[in-house]
């Protein structure tokens, strides 16, 4: 009798998964992008026009990538040029769609002790602030963020190994890097988005942005079902029309926090 | 401490107005880890008594285990789980990683060896008392094992209550191996952790005042079933 | 009448860690009765009992029943001298032993209800067994010992720290049992209880049985200096 009763709850439970499902993919996306709010404007939208429900793992870069390797997820929406060819070199994604690209901004203490404010170039910025040994936190995670942050010290032709107790990698999320430089009171290179929507600035002010070179590109790139069958690949491709659709362009380039639009649709649809 | 308080308050009125959200959430943490924890205890009980009535050889190479995995963290659990559970490892043709069961097995790993552990603290004390009655009575090792389950079940639901805590509040490994996917896997503590990351840090205490409330609800609820059983003596 | 018996013993030991706790012990049980065992403390008494039950080991010697050893471990039953008493509540502690029988769970509380009304427990079935008095626990665990009806029962001293009226009850019970045709093994220090009970008796000394013969024999001129000593009330060492 108990079994019984068991065994029907079970086969109920079956069914009604069975008969939730519509159409489910998952996407590997970065911390700045799902911070930045604007999936929870667009994933609606997609499940409203598509019916399709993307299920977002928010992840950092590197962990981002190593999913679509290992074909735990469909899709990967990421922003980092070099680990992205990287990762299509080694045969793991078909290809890359570029879809939109916000910029990252230089955070600092408002009275800005290394004197950032009116550098003429992102390079000069990060060579005030070494030259004052200013706080600096680093996400420190092999992550977008942190890659571009690398490549920027590189460029000043400054060694991150060499320096002293004033910078600080703390191998986080992009989150728990801003939370930690608002403790510290130290200057942090973020993406824009989740700097406008971090809750808990403390004396923290955006201080310097602009430089081209601060541009942060993110690509859309579907995991190669040649290397994992199983991975969803009509709804892979459903979901990339609709990204470089009209319909995507609206709705990226119309969100705005605080007044400031944070994205800038640049995709080109076929 | 403004934050404090801004999260007592957004804690008191998510609960009283039944925010979906928080219920959705706050109904998976509990489904995920109270199935951790009865697969859990129906691996740690029989081990524990196994532990305690048996002399095989590898016995106390297990027990110093079980021991010294108790103090396993929770990350290294949810990256093993991981890589076997993932589309590349042994076990990817099932499809579980990112899915609650997966939540499920990383909580009951975590928590089977300390379980295992107390329990086999009181099971071995009341092993002693029992030991020349039982022998005495010549029962076989199954009935030993049962005798000795029924008549400590009150260590064994302190026991497990130890696991509850341990489970529900984790996060690491619920994090790799659920991946915190919104209307799917997420969980107060991944919640908590995904709106530190925001730096909410009044919505995260607010959660985090959800879940205490939680756990302290269950331990209660469950002490309190136990009391009604028999007249509280063991 | 009584499958296990005659119950053959010959040079048995029981040692444990290099030492001998008792043997080597030749001996013959049969018939009906009781048997009395008797002797100084540390003279191997809980030692015999265990070593004829089978709850301690036989390091050399034989310990023949009747039958076969496994019809034989379930027939017979054993009262410790400190009872055990199961967490459980009084009825399903006497309903136990039945239980593990594969009796069904509400037969073995009826009967195990009834032999708790007759040694005067009835008051107290639901009752934590733990929480009892010392003669209240013994009775229990008398009752859990003859409610599968052992042909065979061992008693260690079972009216240890017991007072008065709790020992007559207890003598009544075994009395009871003797009469349904259960052959009773038990040791005492307790030479009032031993003359009052006794069919049999053995006299164990420094691990060997000693003297022993019928009891009337034996209380009325024991063979042994040492025994005389002993039912004289000396030390004996």
């Amino acid at each position: 009798m108990m079994m019984k009763k068991l065994m029907l709850g079970a086969a109920l439970a079956v069914m009604a998964t069975a008969a939730q499902a519509t159409d489910v993919m998952k996407m590997a996306v970065t911390t700045s992008f799902n911070n930045s709010g604007l999936a929870d404007v667009l994933l609606p939208e997609i499940k409203k026009d598509l019916d399709l429900e993307v299920q977002l793992l928010v992840v950092g870069t590197g962990q981002a990538i190593k999913l679509g390797e290992q074909g735990d997820v469909d899709a990967i929406l990421v922003h980092s040029r070099p680990a992205e060819e990287k990762y299509l070199a080694g045969g793991f994604g078909t290809h890359r769609t570029e879809i939109m690209y916000n910029d990252f901004v230089f955070i600092g203490p408002k009275a800005d002790p290394a004197g950032i404010k009116d550098d003429a170039s992102a390079v000069e910025a990060l060579k005030d602030i070494a030259g004052a040994e200013a706080t600096f936190v680093s996400r420190g995670d092999d992550s977008g963020t942190h890659k571009k942050e690398l490549s920027l010290w590189k460029a000043a032709d400054l060694d991150v190994a060499g320096f002293g107790s004033w910078y600080n990698a703390v191998g986080a999320g992009m989150g728990a890097a801003l939370n930690t430089a608002s403790g510290m009171n130290a200057y942090i290179l973020a993406d824009r988005a989740s700097w406008l929507n971090f809750g808990n600035k403390a004396d923290l002010e955006l201080l310097y942005a602009g430089d081209p070179v601060l541009f942060n590109q993110y690509a859309y790139l579907p995991v190669n079902p040649e290397l994992h069958p199983h991975v969803q690949t009509a709804l892979v491709d459903k979901l990339e029309k609709w990204l470089v659709s009209d319909r995507a362009e609206e709705l990226i380039n119309g969100y705005t926090i605080n007044g400031e639009t944070l994205f800038v649709f640049n995709a080109n649809a076929e | 401490m403004v934050d404090l308080w801004s999260g007592l308050s957004q804690a008191f009125w998510l609960m009283v107005t039944l925010d979906p959200e928080l219920v959705e959430i706050a109904l998976r943490s509990l489904r995920v880890t109270l199935s951790a924890l009865v697969v859990a205890s129906l691996i740690a009980f029989p081990l524990a008594a196994m532990l305690a009535v048996r002399r095989f050889r590898w016995r106390r190479t297990i027990i110093a285990l079980l021991n010294a995995l108790m103090g396993l963290p929770p990350v290294v659990v949810g990256l093993i789980v991981y890589v076997f559970l993932s589309r590349s490892g042994p076990l990817g043709v099932l499809g579980l990683l990112f899915t609650p069961t997966a939540m499920i097995i990383a909580q009951t790993i975590i928590i089977v060896p300390l379980i295992a552990s107390i329990a086999h603290q009181s099971i071995r004390e009341l092993w002693a008392e029992y030991h020349d009655l039982l022998i005495s009575m010549n029962v076989t090792e199954w009935q030993k094992m049962h005798t000795l389950i029924w008549d400590s079940r009150r260590a064994l639901l302190t026991a497990a209550l130890a696991g509850f805590g341990r489970a529900i509040g984790e996060v690491g490994a619920i994090m790799i191996v659920g991946g915190n996917i919104d209307h799917a896997t997420r969980v107060l503590t991944t919640a908590i952790a995904l709106e530190t990351g925001k730096g909410e840090f009044a919505l995260a205490l607010a959660l985090g005042f959800v879940l205490i409330g939680l756990a302290v609800a269950v331990n209660l609820g469950i002490h309190w079933l136990g009391r009604t059983e028999r007249g509280g003596r063991w | 009448m009584n499958r296990l018996l005659p119950l053959a013993v010959t040079e048995a030991v029981s040692r444990k860690r290099g030492q001998t706790l008792v043997g080597p012990i030749s001996l013959r049980l049969e018939g009906q009765g009781i048997t009395v065992v008797i002797g100084p403390n540390g003279a191997g008494k809980t030692s015999l009992l265990s070593l004829l039950h089978g709850i301690a080991r036989l390091s050399s010697g034989t310990v023949q029943w009747a039958c076969p050893i496994e019809e034989a471990r379930h027939a017979q039953a054993f009262v410790f001298q400190r009872p055990v008493m199961l967490r459980r509540s009084v009825l399903e502690n006497a309903a136990y032993p039945l239980r593990i029988r594969g009796v069904a769970k509400a037969e073995a509380r009826a009967r195990a209800a009834d032999w708790a009304e007759q040694v005067g427990l009835g008051a107290l079935l639901e009752r934590p067994a733990t929480v009892l008095s010392g003669g209240e626990q013994q009775k229990l665990a008398l009752i859990r010992a003859l409610i599968i009806e052992p042909e065979v029962l061992f008693l260690d001293e079972p009216c240890a720290s017991l007072d008065g009226r709790a020992m007559r009850e207890i003598e009544e019970i075994l009395l009871a049992a003797r009469d349904r045709g259960t052959r009773l093994v038990m040791s005492t220090h307790d030479m009032g209880q031993a003359r009052r009970l006794a069919d049999e008796v053995l006299f164990l000394f420094r691990g060997r049985i000693h003297d022993s013969g019928p009891a009337g024999v034996f209380f009325d001129g024991p063979a042994t200096p040492q025994a005389r000593a002993f039912l004289r009330g000396d030390i004996v060492e």
